[in-house]
């Protein structure tokens, strides 16, 4: 082949042959379940704030039932098809973060209980965690040696 | 140079080998594709009556063999070799079968142009006289695919418009050293070709100048025209990696409009079945190859094929450390007739 | 009346997350860890809370909610226990979600199998 190309003037070759993402319906599509999704939440909330639970029970209790709709529709088979619909929409909601952690699982239980389900329901969310702890206690930190 | 040599690249064989009989296996999807009437089995379940997607896959690779081995007419006891490979780690889907088959087994890995590679080796080996029948196979299967190189299938993700599918499916080609054809007469090894592109999800930008560095070689070397082919076609560039495929050949001053397709462009319709730029994986070519286009071989309909069947060596370590992708073609010149004046 | 309100915040910061994903590289898991990360430090330096203000569930379901509740929590933690809450409190404020992922991902992993796309 004579034809020599280096990636980036490669890159440029192939750019207008890419087809791009329909930005604006996928944001539409997002915005739309990522706003109803939120509205279940609000649902949940206002619910146990109803039953009289204080702000903190609250806010566990709504988060622990999401995290459940997200786990079950998984499970359930339906949530990989809104996610492929919605986008982030489905993704970005705390029931897309029970999503990361129960596919992983089911997928690897043939791998076993303790290295299949065990470790890897946590390929997407260990990260979430380990930088959004790492973060919290750096926040924690700070605010100790400064405002105390 | 050895006398078979045409060239750098290319062999051309003194006793060309017959491709016996083929089989292609494929999954429901497939099934429902504009292929499907070409296909020796359509599987409904894709699990295959398997408790994974691993097992699964061997099975379809099993179900291959053995048809086209009964199609053949040959005994499995007859079969003097099996040249197979797959897109798991460490091959299992082809050496878990060749462990139920029980052929003398070598185990070949070029990603989605394993079909090509098996072919090109078991060809070698009929014609440098070490056996009379060698089975060629390779498989793929979309879910076992996914969770190796993607995300868990319950995972709600979008694919990018330029992602392919992967083919759920088996495909395998029974070689002879006697027979009526149609007959292997060339072949083009491919090098490693890497132009740099990085998003394995792109992979028919990745593994277009590979095919065309093959193609390229392919006429040089045998001094055949593109027009000398009733149909060239690619493995699984699909409909993006077309496109720049035919716009680099341009470049090289290689016009394959009117006799170029590729299998992943022709597997699928992607308007209706949702599978934005195609079809992949080494299942595609393979099922294509030994259903359809062997069908077309077989009643004349197609004459002289060129096979160039692509393949992405990548590998989930080398994605997650930010390696671009290389990757690799192979052409087999399968020929109804033997002309002997080319 | 929140429910509009929790509507356009929530579906605002999934539309901040489409962009990301589809004019940049960024995979799913990437978008969730920066949507956490920058919810800890929205809230670290008290952004995120006039958010929850406006939006309710719409500012406190998505990721970055997440963060919010576990700089909460330190900041919490610190002005109860002193340093050692920097450590406590985070996850004790979102103890509930964590431990819901892991019981019930582990119960659907038991009773459900994954099934091939079509």
């Amino acid at each position: 082949m004579k034809t020599k190309m280096s990636p980036n003037e490669y890159e440029k070759f192939i750019k207008d042959k890419m087809p791009k993402p329909k930005l604006l319906s996928n944001a539409i599509k997002a915005f739309i379940v990522g706003g109803l999704i939120c509205d279940v939440g609000q649902f949940i909330t206002n619910w146990l704030k109803g039953m009289g639970l204080n702000q903190e029970q609250v806010s566990a209790g709504t988060a622990i039932i999401m995290v459940f709709l997200g786990a079950f529709f998984t499970g359930l088979g339906l949530y990989d098809k809104l996610g492929k619909f919605a986008g982030a929409g489905s993704i970005v909601p705390i029931t897309g973060f029970s999503n990361s952690i129960v596919s992983p699982a089911m997928e690897f239980k043939r791998e076993g209980f303790v290295f299949g389900v065990g470790a890897r329901m946590f390929v997407i969310a260990g990260p979430v965690l380990v930088y959004g702890i790492s973060t919290s206690v750096l926040v924690g930190i700070i605010y100790f040696l400064f405002f105390i | 140079m050895a006398q078979k040599r045409l060239g750098k690249q290319t062999i051309k064989l003194s006793n060309p080998p017959s491709m016996l009989s083929a089989a292609a296996v494929v999954g429901p999807k497939e099934g429902e594709g504009p292929l499907s009437q070409y296909f020796d089995m359509i599987q409904k379940d894709d699990y295959f009556g398997q408790d994974s997607w691993e097992k699964a896959e061997s099975k379809f690779v099993e179900e291959a063999v053995k048809r086209a081995i009964s199609k053949s007419g040959v005994s499995i006891t007859a079969i003097d070799y099996m040249l197979a490979g797959d897109l798991l780690n460490q091959i299992i889907s082809s050496s878990f079968a060749a462990r139920t088959l029980q052929i003398p087994f070598l185990g070949v890995y070029g990603a989605c142009s394993t079909m090509a590679e098996s072919l090109s080796i078991g060809s070698m080996i009929i014609d440098g006289g070490y056996a009379d029948h060698v089975i060629c196979a390779t498989s793929s299967h979309f879910s076992s695919a996914e969770r190796q190189y993607r995300f868990p299938l319950e995972q709600g993700v979008q694919r990018p418009p330029f992602a392919q599918w992967t083919v759920t499916g088996s495909g395998a080609t029974v070689l002879s050293s006697t027979g009526n054809g149609p007959y292997i007469t060339c072949i083009t090894t491919g090098k490693v070709i890497d132009f740099g592109i990085k998003d394995a999800n792109n992979m028919g930008a990745a593994m277009a100048p590979a095919a065309v560095d093959t193609l390229t070689a392919h006429f040089k070397e045998t001094g055949r025209a593109p027009g000398y082919y009733d149909l060239i076609v690619t493995g699984d560039l699909a409909t993006i990696g077309k496109e720049i495929t035919l716009e680099l050949l341009q470049k090289e001053g290689l016009d394959l409009k009117n006799n170029y397709n590729d299998c992943g462009c022709m597997i699928f319709d992607n308007e209706k079945q949702d599978t934005h730029s195609g079809g992949s994986g080494c299942g595609c070519s393979a099922s294509v190859l030994n259903g359809y286009l062997y069908n077309m071989l077989k009643h004349g309909e197609l004459k002289r094929l060129l096979f160039v069947a692509t393949g992405a060596l990548l590998s989930p370590t080398s994605a997650w450390q930010g390696e671009s992708i290389p990757c690799i073609a192979h052409a087999v010149a399968i020929e109804t007739t033997l002309s002997e004046v080319q | 009346m929140d429910y509009i309100r929790a509507f356009i915040v929530g579906g605002l910061i999934c539309v901040v997350g489409q962009i990301l994903m589809d004019k940049t590289k960024l995979t799913p898991a990437r978008v969730l860890v920066i949507f956490v990360t920058s919810g800890v430090i929205l809230q670290g330096i008290g952004i995120y809370q006039k958010l929850v203000d406006i939006g309710g569930a719409g500012a406190t379901i998505p990721l970055p909610g997440f963060g919010y509740s576990l700089a909460k929590g330190a900041i919490k933690g610190v002005k109860e226990s002193g340093i050692i809450g920097a450590f406590t409190g985070g996850i004790t404020a979102t103890a509930g979600g964590v431990a819901g992922a892991i019981v019930f991902g582990y119960m659907m992993a038991i009773l459900f199998n994954p099934r091939s796309k079509r």
